[in-house]
């Protein structure tokens, strides 16, 4: 399945009903150079829009939304030793965490790739 | 050279490049200078301190058996580590300190002669109230004359600074929604908020919800409304906002937080503004810090400390924290416990004691110097200043919410610097080249690029011509293609750029004594 995009500037890519969120390269690069992630803990019941993880770079910090509602199985370890990766691979290695979709409807108001490359640039 | 993915060098640059070096690493009168651990030695002292006499431990082995480790100078060399850091310094003392929402205005001499009589400087908050009238009189004078301005009810002048006053002010909001015995979990923010508006609720462990600001840089009642609910204990709002706008839905937002049975908290950061114009009691706020470090023109920063008083309404003056002071018949007295505070019910205190007595002398002494005429010509200064720089720089700077007046700060995004290879940062490090510390910088978050500029009333029209000469020049070579004279700025401070990133993602907070440190000191 494609990748889906918040207005919030999250992605989402889905596996059966594992969703896999993270930071567009787009936001990666209005932050600037990362410089601490926090990420939610396993176990967590995130409803669609709480906020789930944080990202701090040189200019600002910023919450990462839950693009849909579900339950965090997975959480990237390697982003708090090395949140240089958010800047590097953003859409890649530096996901954020996984959800157990909880209500796969929430991932139709998402945008797709086109939208979402015509939000960024209208919102430029 | 290393660069980091902003394009900027990884690794700090000396001040040197182009000059030739000189023997001692100093610059004429500016010194390198070095840690006081690196200059110090264990075999010098400022002073002789007789052997103590042979005595019996009662520490139970747990004595020191090594050296404790602290640097060993002369007075003079002491003496002229900190001066010589001092005058690396930038102060208002100094020069122009345009940092938005900050209101570094000039601290008047005569607020520290005051300060400094022995009746104020030299007392003890231990020691007998009878002993101490005037200062309890100084704090009662300056309580009533605070609440006078902001036209509210009573005050809780402890708190010792901005986001300690957002905390007490919250808490004494959470105090009377569990009197009612409501539970309520949510605050709302609005996106154009002090930064530390969201924190202050997060950490009381409110929920925050954001409130998006409208395109002219305001927030909506509309957006207020949609987002008020049975779930919502409070809105805390900074008004006039970080975009240096004054909130025209204010009394409507007020309104419709009190219909709701929440509580409106304004932070009052940006009171400068609007003292002697606006009442904030008027608009229907709560309860708002006034920080007497910005507005009373209190030392701020590095110096500090800060004073942050929060006057309260009504509703909510009987949850006021501890101490307070009262009069009795002739005498003064101070109210320390929640039995003594008959009638009301203080949700604890915040202090150990009595709050910043010498910041409430500097405060009352800039209030009397003034008067009430001179407070508002102040605030209308101050205005006045920011529209001067709003103008005298609009042609070229880029004004995110259109053009129209602001209050006591101008906002400016970067949408003029798109293409030119210079960032806000690049431009904020070439004004230090030219002598003054940058504005605010990428904050508020709702503007991108963001530049917030504060002048205060404190700079003269001379001072704010060569102020906006100097960024117009700036911009023009910017505008040019000058990139390099920014990516290089500052070229001129004791330090090139530094690495701030590594800083962040590899932060040593500790220092450490090298190899050959420890070597000369055993």
């Amino acid at each position: 399945m494609a990748i889906k995009f918040t207005r919030d500037h999250e992605w989402v890519s889905v596996d059966g009903d594992i969703a896999t969120v993270g930071i567009t390269s787009h936001a990666q690069s209005a932050l600037g150079d990362v410089v601490f992630v926090e990420v939610p803990e396993i176990g967590r019941m995130l409803k669609q829009k709480d906020a789930a993880a944080v990202v701090e770079s040189v200019k600002a910090a910023s919450e990462v939304y839950a693009p849909i509602s579900g339950e965090v199985v997975a959480a990237n370890a390697d982003l708090a030793g090395t949140p240089a990766l958010v800047n590097e691979d953003a859409e890649g290695k530096a996901w954020f965490f996984k959800l157990k979709i909880a209500n796969k409807a929430q991932l139709d108001g998402l945008m797709d790739k086109a939208a979402y490359d015509a939000f960024v640039k209208e919102s430029a | 050279m290393a660069m980091n993915s902003s394009g900027r060098p990884t690794t700090p640059g000396t001040a040197t490049t182009g000059t030739a070096a000189t023997f001692t690493g100093n610059r004429a009168l500016d010194h390198e200078e070095a840690l006081i651990f690196e200059s110090g030695a264990l075999s010098k002292t400022g002073v002789d301190l007789p052997e103590p006499k042979q005595h019996k431990s009662r520490l139970g082995g747990l004595e020191r058996s090594g050296d404790i480790g602290l640097p060993g100078l002369t007075e003079p060399e002491t003496l002229r580590h900190y001066v010589r850091l001092s005058r690396k310094n930038y102060a208002i003392d100094s020069g122009l300190y345009p940092l938005g929402s900050c209101t570094m205005k000039h601290n008047a001499r005569l607020n520290e002669k005051m300060a400094r009589l022995p009746g104020f400087g030299d007392i003890h908050p231990l020691q007998p109230q009878s002993t101490v009238q005037g200062a309890l009189q100084l704090m009662e004078i300056l309580a009533g004359y605070l609440l006078e301005l902001t036209g509210m009810h009573s005050i809780a002048m402890s708190p010792k600074a901005g986001a300690h006053g957002e905390l007490c002010g919250m808490l004494a909001i959470k105090a009377a929604h569990e009197a009612k015995g409501a539970q309520r979990s949510v605050v709302l923010v609005p996106e154009s908020a002090h930064g530390t508006n969201p924190a202050t609720a997060a950490f009381m462990g409110y929920t925050v919800k954001t409130i998006p600001a409208r395109d002219d840089g305001t927030v909506s009642v509309d957006a207020v409304k949609s987002a008020l609910g049975p779930d919502v204990a409070a809105i805390m709002l900074t008004n006039p906002n970080t975009c240096g706008l004054f909130e025209p839905e204010v009394v409507a937002i007020a309104a419709a937080v009190h219909a709701a049975g929440a509580y409106f908290y304004c932070d009052g950061a940006n009171f400068n503004a609007i003292v002697g114009k606006v009442r904030p009691g008027d608009l229907g706020i709560d309860a708002m810090h006034i920080n007497l470090h910005k507005t009373f023109s209190t030392p701020h920063g590095g110096g500090g400390p800060g004073s942050g008083p929060v006057v309260l309404s009504k509703a909510l003056s009987p949850f006021a924290p501890l101490p307070y002071v009262v009069k009795d018949k002739a005498a003064y007295r101070l109210i320390e416990t929640a039995t003594a505070a008959t009638g009301t019910h203080p949700f604890g205190r915040l202090t150990a004691f009595h709050g910043q007595m010498g910041m409430y002398v500097r405060a009352l002494t800039y209030m009397l110097s003034h008067g009430s005429d001179g407070m508002r010509q102040a605030s209308e200064d101050a205005v006045l200043n920011a529209n001067y720089i709003r103008v005298g720089l609009r042609d070229i700077f880029s004004q995110p919410f259109g053009d129209q007046a602001c209050m006591h700060e101008v906002l400016f995004d970067d949408a003029w610097l798109k293409d030119t290879g210079v960032t806000t940062l690049d431009f904020a490090k070439a004004m230090i080249d030219e002598g003054y510390h940058p504005m605010t910088m990428y904050f508020p978050l709702v503007v991108h690029g963001a530049m917030l500029i504060e002048p205060t009333e404190s700079e003269s029209k001379q001072s704010l011509d060569l102020f906006i000469a100097t960024l117009r020049t700036l911009a023009m070579a910017a505008k040019d293609g000058d990139v390099e004279r920014f990516k290089q700025a500052p070229q001129f401070a004791p330090r090139r750029r530094l690495d701030e990133t590594k800083a962040a993602r590899e932060p040593r907070l500790t220092w450490k004594a090298s190899t050959e440190h420890k070597e000369a000191a055993e």
